[in-house]
């Protein structure tokens, strides 16, 4: 067999759906302009064709009543996808994922789960400013009920589908804007993902890199230089946000003794705090220096380019805070 | 107002006498409920439904057991006569792990899966969404099956009103949407809270059609329920049915009813759906007092072992508090 093709990120997400569609005829996509149009990230262009309007669904903008109507159609013995646009106008549908979604299951003493998957854009990186580039899946990783992924991998993009689709209860899964471009090989181990554990993405001795989704690839470049320097840094997808797989971080944590957490959610109140607090809890006597934290300044994401990178955590910012706890550790 | 005593009963006996045996197991349930609550057995917040049962009695009584259900947070009596036993049903509201939902939804958030009963919502609206994605699986799935969805004219000042009247409209989903009019969204009176008072022109501005029905008729109710149901069963699309009735107790157990006239509440009672139809049916001679006397015991019999059996049932083990908040909790 020749080298595996290179495929885009965007390419894997919408093989898992044409192939989730294709086993399972419960299984239908709807959103805003999903049909027609393709897809706002374009991840959905071409089902239509295949599959037809009933299947691959446009809806009005109306993200509570289409969210809602997944979770209704979940309770009814349909396995839907419902794609909204971003994270920031599924604020319009918090009420149906918090108050139904991640309770009917709780609430109705476990009579009835709500199988369902919701798909949505996250993160920064386009110049849209403040109404389409927040992270607030750190938000959605607060609530029990919900299962919160984050695919930061071509395999990730092409295998975390069908087991999120067999999760009999509700599944968020974040798609980072700047990762839908990207190209990479898929490897035959994206059948092997799962909807529970982190990865190591590169295995370390000096330091943990924690971090998910569109940071990764940033732990990542800043792990080479680091290895430039003499210091070798073990990075960690989380790939999970809820329920957190903290035994991998432990175990990471346990043999690096220091930990640098990236996340593109604002610090206050965040998934990175959550983690940093489970280290301190967990692994308190396993740490040489502080957990360290770069995160996105506290604004609202400014339009300019320049701006909006300064908003951002940065290679040369993971550089700086593991610098600050690696040097000297020899 | 006041004169439907005049206006003969055209259903047979055994279907009368079957719509005064619902109302009333919903008004002596409730009266225990109320007691019960005064003596610190049920807790939270206690929505009674007396003086609106024609409408649960009269439109569940009109529907199919493959058909779903939705309510509100003043759901007991719809609860009840979709056939809920009414053990079950107190179990719940005291807490006990017998309640039909192990006792963690309570009062506002009553399910269950064997009548299809999606609940209870505590979130005025919240229910609108689920019964358009309800009536989507069946569409999708082929069934020839009514999701009736009940809320308040208070819902449609939300938005999840208007764009689940939408979606259903546009998709022709098979949804009975059930407006209970009692005119009060807790204190606030419709025309203090709406531009526009008429309900179903609000329905017409989205094609749905619409009727208006006296809901302290039961007969009235059940007969308008039983062609509407027809309608939505037989796949043209949703349909909108205002019934207008009136809530004879306060809000919840904490309102001094500073927002209406007690001469205005006397009034409605006049037309009380229970004491009307009594009088209807003894005027045809279809009931005797007797008839009544004995009828009105079997019912107290029924809600004195429902509070039997919820006073002997057990709380569930605190060990077994995280369990259901996902299949795979905790």
């Amino acid at each position: 067999m020749s080298a595996a093709a290179t495929i885009t990120y965007r390419e894997a997400l919408r093989q898992a759906l044409r192939e989730a569609m294709r086993q399972d005829p419960r299984v239908f996509l709807m959103g805003e302009d999903v049909g027609l149009y393709g897809g706002t990230y374009a991840v959905s262009k071409g089902l239509l064709e295949e599959f037809g309007p009933d299947r691959i669904r446009d809806t009005p903008l109306s993200e509570l009543a289409f969210v809602g109507a997944g979770i209704g159609a979940a309770l009814g013995g349909m396995r839907p996808i419902v794609e909204i646009m971003t994270v920031n106008f599924s604020l319009l549908a918090l009420d149906q994922i918090v108050n139904n979604a991640a309770t009917l299951r709780h609430m109705s003493g476990g009579q009835f789960s709500v199988p369902l998957v919701i798909r949505m854009a996250t993160g920064a990186g386009r110049q849209l400013a403040a109404q389409h580039s927040h992270s607030l899946e750190g938000w959605y990783a607060h609530i029990p009920g919900l299962r919160i992924l984050a695919p930061a991998t071509i395999d990730d993009a092409r295998g975390m589908l069908a087991p999120a689709l067999a999760d009999p209860d509700p599944v968020l899964i974040f798609e980072h804007v700047q990762l839908y471009n990207t190209e990479g090989v898929l490897s035959e181990e994206w059948r092997q993902a799962d909807i529970a554990r982190a990865r190591v993405r590169r295995v370390g001795r000096d330091v943990s890199l924690i971090t998910y989704g569109g940071s990764l690839s940033k732990a990542l470049q800043a792990a080479e230089t680091l290895a430039g320097d003499g210091i070798e840094a073990e990075v960690i997808d989380l790939r999970v946000l809820r329920p957190l797989d903290a035994e991998t971080v432990f175990e990471s944590v346990r043999r690096t003794h220091r930990a640098v957490i990236i996340d593109e959610g604002w610090r206050s109140g965040s998934l990175s705090a959550e983690v940093s607090a489970r280290i301190t809890e967990s692994v308190f006597y396993s740490l040489d220096a502080p957990v360290l934290r770069v995160c996105s300044e506290e604004v609202p994401v400014p339009y300019p380019k320049h701006l909006e990178d300064a908003v951002l955590p940065q290679v040369p910012d993971i550089l700086a805070a593991v610098r600050e706890i690696v040097s000297g550790h020899d | 107002m006041s004169q439907v005593g005049i206006f003969p009963v055209p259903c047979d006996r055994a279907v009368a006498l079957g719509l005064l045996r619902q109302m009333l197991r919903i008004r002596r349930f409730e009266e225990k409920c109320a007691e019960l609550y005064g003596a610190g057995k049920i807790r939270g917040f206690l929505h009674l439904y007396i003086g609106e049962e024609a409408v649960a009695a009269g439109v569940i009584g009109a529907l199919e057991p493959e058909d779903a259900v939705i309510a509100t947070y003043r759901e007991h009596g719809h609860a009840l006569v979709r056939g809920i036993p009414a053990n079950v049903l107190m179990a719940e509201m005291y807490g006990k792990r017998a309640g039909c939902c192990r006792g963690r939804g309570g009062s506002m958030h009553l399910f269950d899966a064997a009548t299809r009963f999606y609940g209870g919502n505590a979130i005025v609206g919240g229910g609108l969404p689920l019964a358009v994605g309800l009536a989507l699986a069946d569409r999708l799935q082929g069934r020839a099956r009514v999701t009736c969805c009940f809320f308040g004219e208070g819902a449609v000042a939300e938005g999840a009103f208007h764009e689940s009247m939408n979606l259903a409209a546009l998709w022709n989903l098979p949804v009975l949407f059930c407006c209970e009019n009692n005119l009060y969204a807790m204190g606030t009176a419709l025309g203090r809270s709406e531009s526009q008072v008429d309900l179903c022109a609000k329905a017409a501005s989205y094609r749905i059609p619409a009727r208006r029905v006296d809901g302290m008729d039961v007969v009235a109710v059940s007969e308008a329920a039983r062609s509407v149901a027809a309608h939505v069963r037989s796949g043209i699309g949703p349909y909108f049915v205002e019934m207008q009735t009136y809530r004879f107790r306060a809000h919840s157990m904490f309102d001094p009813e500073l927002y209406r006239d007690k001469a205005e509440v006397e009034e409605w009672k006049k037309r009380g759906p229970l004491h009307t139809f009594t009088d209807r049916l003894k005027a045809q001679g279809m009931m005797s007092e007797e008839d009544f006397q004995a009828l009105d015991a079997e019912v107290s019999r029924e809600v004195q072992a429902a509070v039997e059996f919820a006073e002997a049932a057990e709380w569930e083990p605190v060990e077994g508090l995280t369990a259901e908040v996902g299949a795979a909790s905790p």
